[in-house]
């Protein structure tokens, strides 16, 4: 059974698309990331264009994390103050993202720009992530860790503009959250992602936040992020295919719930291991995609 | 000239509705000046493609008549477009694009069909004139700096680019007859076309000279609400971006209350 995609401009058959979405809803329910990171090179192998790949990804994320932000409300697992803070550096940094994504696309370069974001973002937080599992499940195994530190002082602290983050148990300078939000918000706007893969780690390791309540503030501020890609570039790039997103959305919501049950049978450490391995295969595939001799070395471009 | 023949034929035949419906084309025709005589009547089964949710291609049947023996050749062609192709080569140990040009016009899609091989039908200079087979698509660089080889290459990225999703067809297509006189040929539309107004051009040739042509519009359109979303994206951009926010939000919450209850 096939669905025209009126901004794609495709038909794609119905069961791919659910398929697609209940999978990567299955993977992002069992780890508890987003899952934009997969779903984005997935649309573009399909063959949907890459501007409405991203653009489109940014609209379903919205709903991911909404879906995802009202469970950790409910716990209290939000830091509203960090996740404004966050919010601005994210809204300037993803509309300066969408910005650029214009430009690149019009010199052509924007297929090489998300594959070389992916390779080099994937690469690192793949790394990090496997050797941090790997380090836990053998110190588990051997002897009793002794006791951390809540977190470490460092040149952050140094900064101006200091703010109290009561839920957070922080004291530090608003400069550093409101840095990473931008960042992260310039690659959600240009890799269509919601950034949670980078947020997280930076949150824990450049910010020490407690671990409970990264989650669901990571997801409180990708919500707006990703709300204002959207709208960004459905106003200046018309990318945003509401079908697509909503057949996504289906399959994702089902495939989550699945994901979840199976992801409360695990070891933590194991799964961020798995993660881990998961996210350095979509990593090495693109890698690997940009280092061999493509088969077609002319391809069709944008008209500005 | 143009108009001699027919008027000649009407009158050694009693009027009939062929005859009227040959002199009705004749007339339409002879302003557009793209028939020199009419010895072709052909008409396409419908004239509309519409593009709807279940869209997965279609056929459309092209049919007609010679009143003499000969051959025939049909070109659809898809609205003219200027088209950007990039060329990749290796910067750092990655492929990357490194060059680019534009062309003025290209057809967003393009198919023929001939009742025998090309090269039975016509000479060399015949088919470059009418642009028959995709190597004698007339496409123009506008960057005029480049040597006819390098220009080639491009040119044949370009096809190999277009072949690839299936808008230009490098295979002919069947035109067949039916007696001597009756032809039909199917032009297939795959999933992906274009839209816009299409130009179906049958040709009628005779010892190698095209004696006859006529041009049929076959118009491809979104319909329904696929045409309604797409509209809706162009010109009214900023409530568009607002809905599909508003559509995830509620999505996402509503994904929210049926996990609780689950």
């Amino acid at each position: 059974m096939q669905i025209y995609l009126p901004i794609a401009e495709m038909s794609v058959n119905v069961f791919l698309l659910l398929g697609m979405g209940g999978g990567v809803g299955f993977l992002s329910g069992l780890f508890g990331v987003g899952g934009g990171f997969l779903m984005t090179p997935l649309l573009i192998f399909i063959g949907i264009p890459p501007a409405v790949a991203v653009g489109t990804e940014a609209n379903q994320i919205v709903a991911a994390s909404v879906s995802g932000v009202l469970a950790h409300w409910r716990r209290g697992n939000v830091d509203f103050k960090m996740g404004l803070v966050l919010l601005l550096g994210g809204l300037a940094g993803s509309t300066l993202g969408v910005i650029l994504f214009s430009f690149l696309r019009g010199v052509g370069q924007i297929d090489l720009v998300i594959s070389l974001c992916y390779v080099v973002f994937l690469g690192i937080i793949g790394a990090l992530m496997l050797f941090e599992s790997a380090r836990t499940i053998r110190r588990r195994k051997t002897a009793p860790g002794q006791r951390r530190k809540l977190h470490q002082h460092n040149w952050v602290h140094g900064l101006p503009l200091k703010m109290r983050f009561r839920r957070s148990k922080l004291y530090i300078s608003a400069l550093m959250p409101l840095g990473i939000g931008f960042l992260v918000g310039v690659l959600a706007a240009i890799m269509g992602v919601g950034g949670g893969f980078v947020m997280v780690p930076a949150m824990i390791y450049l910010l020490g936040m407690p671990t409970a309540v990264v989650i669901g503030t990571s997801l409180f501020q990708i919500i707006f992020v990703t709300a204002n890609v959207t709208f960004l570039q459905a106003y200046f790039n018309q990318t945003v295919d509401v079908v697509l997103a909503l057949m996504l959305l289906s399959g994702a919501v089902i495939g989550a719930q699945f994901g979840a049950r199976a992801g409360a049978k695990l070891h933590g450490e194991e799964l961020r291991g798995l993660l881990a391995l998961m996210v350095l295969a979509v990593c090495g595939k693109l890698f690997f995609d940009l280092l061999v001799t493509p088969s077609e070395i002319y391809s069709i471009g944008v008209v500005r | 000239m143009t108009r001699r023949r027919p008027v000649r034929r009407a009158v050694r035949y009693p009027v009939t509705g062929i005859t009227l419906l040959g002199l009705v084309t004749a007339c339409l025709l002879a302003p557009a000046g793209s028939a020199r005589a009419n010895s072709l009547v052909a008409d396409l089964s419908r004239h509309l493609v519409a593009i709807t949710t279940g869209f997965v291609g279609t056929d459309v049947l092209l049919f007609g008549a010679t009143d003499d023996a000969g051959d025939v050749v049909v070109i659809v062609r898809g609205p003219d477009r200027p088209v950007v192709v990039h060329r990749k080569s290796r910067v750092l140990g990655v492929w990357a694009n490194t060059a680019k040009v534009t062309f003025d016009r290209a057809p967003s899609f393009y198919a023929i069909a001939s009742s025998r091989p090309l090269a039975e039908v016509a000479p060399v200079t015949v088919l470059a004139r009418h642009q028959m087979g995709l190597d004698n698509l007339r496409l123009e660089l506008s960057w005029l700096k480049a040597s006819p080889n390098v220009a080639r290459q491009w040119r044949a990225g370009l096809i190999r680019n277009f072949e690839a999703v299936g808008l230009y067809r490098a295979e002919v297509g069947r035109v067949l007859f039916l007696g001597n006189r009756l032809f039909r040929a199917g032009i297939h539309l795959p999933a992906n076309v274009p839209t816009g107004t299409y130009q179906v051009k049958v040709f009628h040739l005779q010892g190698g000279r095209v004696v006859s042509a006529q041009t049929t519009p076959l118009q491809v359109s979104k319909i329904g609400a696929e045409a309604e979303v797409y509209d809706f994206a162009y010109q009214n951009s900023a409530m568009y971006g607002l809905i599909a926010i508003l559509v995830a939000l509620m999505a996402g919450w509503a994904a929210h209350m049926a996990f609780r209850k689950a």
